[in-house]
């Protein structure tokens, strides 16, 4: 399989490369790890006429941590930076958790994780890491800087706000207040497969009680889902037998999966609440061992 | 030098855009004059024929195609040609000297580690991959770092110990 003909250029800096997007017009389009887009334009889902390679722009392949926390990936930062990260081990426990279930061990040294984002794809699992986060994108264009919520980021399936002539240079998790916590579950079929089900929970909490929680599920419905209802229901409380069956049983009504050959949508709803409960409990249990 | 298109047909525009590349293949310098269009897979078959790199699923699953670029395992049907600009890649050709097999060659063989052989390229590039980052693997580290290549003859268990047999004969040559 090949894609169709298109231009390819590859600039040396970033202001190149918004002027060959300016210059492309609609038909123009970004190429990162290529991990998605290129099997895109092979199976001719996708044909741009002008492809702008940023591989090699400099200076883009970073992850690293402002000094008040915030957490910063910038555009050419590989799935397998992130999955050998010391810094996210110690400072990011959902994230930490969800990089090396990315895919699969090649395809995540060359994906990326801003252009996960960018993909929009519904079964993404950036997608509900950085959702459960409260992260954003931060894009430039010809116009200069603006930062986006990932909420905003991301309007449908395969689809975002960016602009023909944008660039996502950063994706940002916000600095947390208290103590972060969580982590990232997924069922699939084998590696590398959709996920059935995938559950993010980032909490942060501060003594005993959870003092902000995000919990968003990947591939049990048409995109990536938050259940805001269950967040609610475990801030300002501890994390007890109690509010966390009622955050799992809350999280797995804010479902939407559909019977498919992955499994029946009552199996997928029952994954997400356990999942929910396995990654409460552990942060639970952890947080027992450091009293 | 290579010159490759993709498409020689009668409808082929005339202003096919064309990029001149230089890179590394198994420590030989090479230069191509490719479409842009052109995956790193079908360069490397085509324009060079080594056609050690298998081209598999094509979809970006099975792994067949693994090849090192900059030391790094990377699917050669998900990478574009051009994209190897300035870099150093090397396929399944590259592990042999003239005289003596690399040692996870020789491990598939004593351990049966093929039986269609289809996989196996893809299966000893993401190896060397991983014994390069890691010469003491565990039976567990191999089967993680090689869940990105699918073996059709199911194979697995044999595909293992042959990495574990080209690490211990690694590490005692280090």
């Amino acid at each position: 399989m090949y894609p169709s003909r298109f231009r390819y250029e590859a600039p040396h800096s970033l202001a190149e490369a918004i002027d060959l997007l300016v210059a492309g017009g609609e038909e123009a389009k970004v190429l990162a790890g290529g991990q998605s887009l290129v099997p895109l334009m092979k199976l001719r889902f996708a044909s741009p006429e002008l492809i702008v390679d940023i591989n090699n722009l400099p200076g883009l392949d970073y992850h690293r941590a402002d000094p008040d926390g915030t957490i910063r990936v910038g555009a050419l930062c590989r799935h397998a930076d992130l999955e050998r990260s010391a810094l996210l081990t110690s400072k990011q426990p959902t994230m930490a958790a969800a990089a090396p279930l990315i895919a699969d061990p090649i395809v995540r040294n060359r994906g990326t994780l801003v252009g996960s984002l960018c993909h929009a794809d519904p079964q993404g699992d950036w997608a509900s890491v950085v959702t459960a986060l409260g992260g954003h994108v931060v894009v430039q264009g010809p116009g200069g800087r603006r930062t986006i919520p990932i909420s905003e980021f991301v309007t449908g399936p395969f689809q975002n706000v960016l602009d023909h002539d944008e660039i996502a240079v950063e994706a940002v998790i916000p600095a947390p207040k208290g103590i972060p916590a969580g982590g990232y579950l997924k069922l699939e079929r084998r590696v590398g497969d959709f996920a059935t089900a995938g559950v993010a929970v980032a909490l942060e909490t501060s003594g005993d009680l959870v003092t902000r929680a995000g919990i968003a599920l990947t591939g049990v419905g048409g995109s990536t889902i938050e259940a805001i209802e269950a967040e609610q229901a475990l801030v300002g409380r501890p994390l007890t037998a109690q509010t966390i069956e009622q955050a799992a049983r809350l999280t797995a009504d804010a479902a939407r999966p559909k019977t498919d050959h992955r499994g029946s949508a009552e199996f997928k709803r029952h994954i997400v609440r356990t999942f929910v409960v396995r990654i409460l409990s552990r942060v639970d249990a952890s947080a027992e061992r450091a009293a | 030098m290579t010159t490759l298109y993709e498409d020689r047909s009668a409808d082929v525009p005339s202003d096919v855009p064309v990029r001149r590349i230089a890179f590394t293949v198994n420590g030989v310098k090479k230069i191509a004059e490719v479409e842009p269009r052109l995956l790193l897979a079908h360069l490397l078959r085509q324009g060079f024929r080594l056609t050690g790199t298998h081209t598999g699923c094509d979809t970006t699953n099975c792994g067949a195609c693994t090849v090192l670029v900059d030391g790094r395992a990377v699917k050669s049907c998900t990478m574009l040609a051009v994209q190897a600009d300035g870099h150093e890649v090397t396929t399944v050709e590259g592990l042999a000297t003239a005289s003596e097999l690399h040692p996870l060659q020789e491990g598939f063989k004593e351990e049966h580690g093929l039986q269609c052989g289809f996989c196996t390229p893809g299966m000893m590039m993401a190896a060397k991959a991983l014994l390069d980052e890691n010469p003491d693997p565990t039976e567990e580290d191999i089967r993680w770092a090689l869940s990105g290549n699918l073996c059709r003859c199911t194979g697995y268990q044999n595909i293992v110990k042959s990495v574990l047999w080209a690490a211990e004969k690694l590490r005692s040559q280090s």
